[in-house]
């Protein structure tokens, strides 16, 4: 029981953090291309920024989903039945 | 945010669990993962009346809309009115369905914004006043009194909202394209329309519709489940008081700073957050007006 509470915790902890990882990434890089494409044609800002945003949330959403789901089996943890 | 609370249960790891705990028909917590015959009352009062707080504000404002010089609220319900119309006229080309869909956009950004505001509530307050005021005079033991309030932190809530959209796309598919249309892009979409592909065809958009719906739920519950486990951990801060000692008022000013920064934040996240499942509604409803 305490081991697999253990590897709970372990594996909320990596599905966190390669996912945090993943995302910043994929933010960073948006954030950079937005920053550069408005810095060319700065008449386009305002049209970009929305889409930036919308694509910021898709971004985010694959690493919050993670972390739903790893606060879940930290505090539910469908597996302590299991194991 | 989350200040309020001294005295709490026995330990940190009671006071998360008790808290997400939702108040449902079977009066204790959802033991199996998946359970269909457990309603939670929570989730869906609060984002009834929710809801109703939302509709009933656009109707005041147009009710009350002048052609002369707007004030404040009118302006504001305006700008999001264009807001939304301006979306919906990038993704929707057919003049008729925005006439249906646009609308639905406002009314979700609206009640999934206010929803999500009822994190801005204390975590404590509304808990605590069904468990200690309204919760007995229903008989119900305030040591069992569940609460949640914030309905978009309940997956079956917005996983709820994500299948209303994909019956909405499903509806405009068949509408829009035919009965029999929808079906032969259904085994002819992505690879090709030869008879051999047809299984894996079909395959395919199945999985995209799957995809789609359950992204489209999960996000809106991930960020905002994540956002509420936040407020409640700030919350554990005040709530290891012990006594007016050095430790106990350094914990609770961090807790009063922490709160109110990540509430601040939190603004950003929750609007963010309403646009994107508005806008993700238009984009599948368009998706469903193109053909292959």
């Amino acid at each position: 029981m305490a081991n697999v509470m253990g590897l709970v915790a372990l594996a909320c902890g990596i599905i966190i953090g390669l996912g945090a990882i993943g995302a910043c990434i994929g933010v960073a890089w948006m954030g950079g291309k937005y920053l550069e494409a408005s810095a060319r044609q700065p008449e386009l800002m305002n049209a970009l920024q929305i889409k930036m945003f919308v694509l910021a949330g898709l971004i985010d959403a694959a690493y919050l989903i993670g972390v739903g789901m790893a606060l879940l089996f930290a505090f539910v943890n469908p597996f302590a039945v299991v194991g | 945010m989350a200040t309020e609370n001294e005295a709490q249960g026995p330990n940190a790891s009671d006071y998360i669990k008790h808290h997400l705990v939702h108040f449902n028909s079977s009066g204790h917590k959802q033991e199996k993962l998946v359970d269909f015959h457990i309603i939670n009352y929570d989730t869906v009062f609060y984002s009834a009346s929710v809801g109703l707080i939302a509709v009933l504000l656009m109707a005041i404002a147009a009710r009350k809309a002048t052609s002369g010089v707007p004030g404040r609220f009118q302006s504001m319900v305006e700008m999001l009115f264009e807001m939304v119309a301006d979306q919906a006229k990038s993704l929707i080309h057919s003049r008729e369905s925005r006439k249906f869909v646009a609308p639905l956009g406002l009314t979700v950004f609206m009640w999934i914004l206010f929803m999500n505001a009822m994190d801005f509530l204390p975590v404590d307050l509304l808990p605590r006043i069904w468990s200690d005021l309204v919760g007995p005079v229903f008989g119900i033991d305030p040591h069992h009194a569940y609460q949640r309030v914030v309905p978009t932190a309940d997956l079956n809530g917005t996983l709820g909202m994500s299948i209303g959209v994909l019956l909405v796309t499903l509806y405009y598919n068949v509408k829009i394209k035919g009965l029999g249309g929808f079906a032969h892009e259904l085994i002819a979409a992505p690879f090709g329309d030869k008879w051999f592909l047809a299984p894996f065809n079909f395959a395919l958009t199945m999985i995209e519709f799957l995809a789609k719906t359950v992204s489209h739920g999960m996000r809106l519950f991930g960020n905002m489940f994540a956002g509420e486990l936040i407020f409640m951990l700030i919350a554990l801060l005040g709530a290891a008081w012990t006594g007016p000692n050095a430790g106990s008022i350094a914990l609770w000013l961090a807790g009063v700073v922490a709160g109110s920064a990540w509430a601040i934040f939190h603004i950003m996240v929750i609007l963010l957050q309403a646009f994107i499942f508005m806008m993700l509604t238009l984009v599948y409803v368009g998706q469903a007006h193109e053909g292959h």
